[in-house]
């Protein structure tokens, strides 16, 4: 079997393919800013056992970690409206992707917390430090600092998982990818541009994610 | 000696050349002959034509179209379950021999693959809610309606919809489905028969007709070029038409006799 290659159906349709990169990067950015938050607030729980949120949080970090991604954005798009909660599939995409990230996030963070040498902190305590400075300067911003990376690796599974989304109609890149697949079945082409955007995107969103690390959390660490 | 050695390079030559023709022109048919197994792709999340049934087996039209075929070639049937989206994708790749899976005939598919005769009834139109009041695609405006990507329905209503109809393309059958019955969506776009086996099975929320997008009947879907293959198929289609077999399938899956137009 001779294929063709044709990439012209596909670069037709590039405007499709950019708005479709646009709605999966403001899903991530979104998801992300409150995934990252939502696991600050599960990690300060669960590593100073904040009762009862450290057990609740213990709880969710443990369902979401042990479901998959998949299912748990079908349950809320296709499963929460039984309970009376109709939410749109941006809705249901963004609310998926915060919990995910923050399950995760929490338990990223918390490591970076309880790798705090105990003997900062009391020298912290010794230079009359007060609690909430200690926490902020010696605790989280440092903590935030040791996992970065790791949490910057999240984020951008949490983008590229994003590609789910497109099974409830989220108009994002995936979405525009089947539908342009589906209408002209170039197949091979359209995944394989795609598939190159999809690689740009998590390039440039690291080297964004360690920019914002340097910028806003580095430079401010006690060093 | 010359002569004799120079007849056995022309004569290995043409070997190759012989050799190498059929290889280029694949000629399914014969493959399949060879192998003794017909791959089908077949659709498992469409009932009546293709589903799950309570033994974990595929069921229904297309399952047993692709039976019928199976047995007058005198091969195994080998059952690949696809979606609406990559049901093409499996035929123009040799994933699969043949798609029974529901497929209609329109310009489009044409240019990437070829289509048997028409082997089984089907229509498209919009279903709702009794109460939506719902006469043509106009009456669509300004309503959210829930359609497969990639179906023949979304492609017609794609183009007859009001600009301002939201119109929400779903991977699959299932989650079409599943968002209108979650209330996800105010309409659907599908198949007369997927909307009779859904009522059948839940009462959720009743589909009711509102209006007929397109008369679709399905074709077998064929690899470009394979003119043997698609003779046969053609063959035994008309024959399992003519001697009952066929209306036998429409009646078990459908409840109602194979149209005379078909």
């Amino acid at each position: 079997m001779a294929y063709q290659f044709a990439f012209a159906p596909v670069f037709d349709n590039a405007d499709l393919l950019l708005k479709g990169a646009g709605f999966t990067l403001g899903l991530t950015a979104i998801g992300a800013t409150l995934g990252i938050g939502l696991g600050i607030l599960g990690a300060i729980s669960r590593a100073w056992k904040i009762a009862p949120f450290d057990r609740l949080f213990a709880v969710y970090v443990e369902l979401i970690r042990n479901t998959p991604f998949l299912v748990q954005l079908f349950f809320i798009f296709f499963g929460l409206p039984s309970l009376g909660v109709q939410i749109t599939e941006w809705s249901a995409a963004i609310l998926a992707m915060v919990i995910n990230l923050g399950a995760y996030s929490t338990e990223i963070i918390r490591a970076g917390i309880q790798a705090t040498p105990r003997g900062q902190i009391e020298a912290a305590e010794s230079l009359a430090f007060s609690r909430r400075q200690i926490f902020r300067h010696v605790v989280l911003v440092p903590a935030l600092q040791r996992v970065w990376p790791a949490l910057a690796s999240q984020v951008i599974i949490v983008m590229l998982g994003s590609a789910v989304c497109s099974q409830i109609a989220t108009e994002e890149l995936t979405f525009a990818a089947n539908f342009i697949q589906s209408r002209n079945f170039r197949a091979f082409e359209t995944y394989f541009v795609t598939t190159g955007m999809y690689f740009l995107m998590a390039l440039m969103l690291r080297q964004l994610l360690m920019w914002l690390g340097r910028r806003f959390i580095f430079r401010r660490a006690a060093r | 000696m010359n002569l004799t050695r120079r007849h056995l390079l022309h004569s290995l030559a043409a070997g190759c050349l012989a050799l190498a023709i059929p290889s280029a022109h694949a000629d399914v048919l014969a493959n399949i002959k060879q192998a003794g197994v017909l791959r089908v792709a077949v659709p498992q999340d469409f009932p009546p034509f293709g589903s799950v049934g309570t033994d974990l087996k595929p069921r229904g039209y297309d399952i047993d179209t692709a039976a019928l075929l199976a047995k007058d070639l005198g091969v195994r049937l080998e059952l690949i379950p696809v979606t609406s989206t990559n049901r093409i994708p499996y035929l123009t790749t040799g994933k699969a021999d043949l798609v029974i899976s529901s497929l209609g005939r329109n310009p489009d598919r044409e240019k990437v693959i070829d289509f048997s005769i028409a082997y089984a009834p089907f229509f498209n139109g919009v279903f709702g809610p009794a109460e939506a009041v719902i006469k043509g695609a106009p009456d669509l405006a300004g309503k959210t309606i829930g359609v497969t990507r990639g179906a023949v329905e979304d492609l017609e209503l794609s183009k007859i919809a009001p600009p301002n109809t939201t119109i929400k393309r779903f991977e699959d059958n299932n989650s079409t489905i599943s968002a209108y019955l979650s209330g996800q969506v105010n309409l659907v776009a599908t198949g007369n028969v997927v909307a009779a086996a859904v009522n059948e099975m839940t009462k959720l929320r009743r589909l009711d007709p509102k209006f007929l997008i397109k008369n679709s009947p399905c074709s077998i879907g064929v690899a470009k070029g394979e003119a043997a293959l698609l003779a046969k198929v053609n063959a035994a289609i008309g024959a399992a038409k003519k001697d009952g077999r066929l209306n036998e399938i429409a009646n078990r899956w459908l409840h109602s006799p194979l149209p005379k137009d078909l």
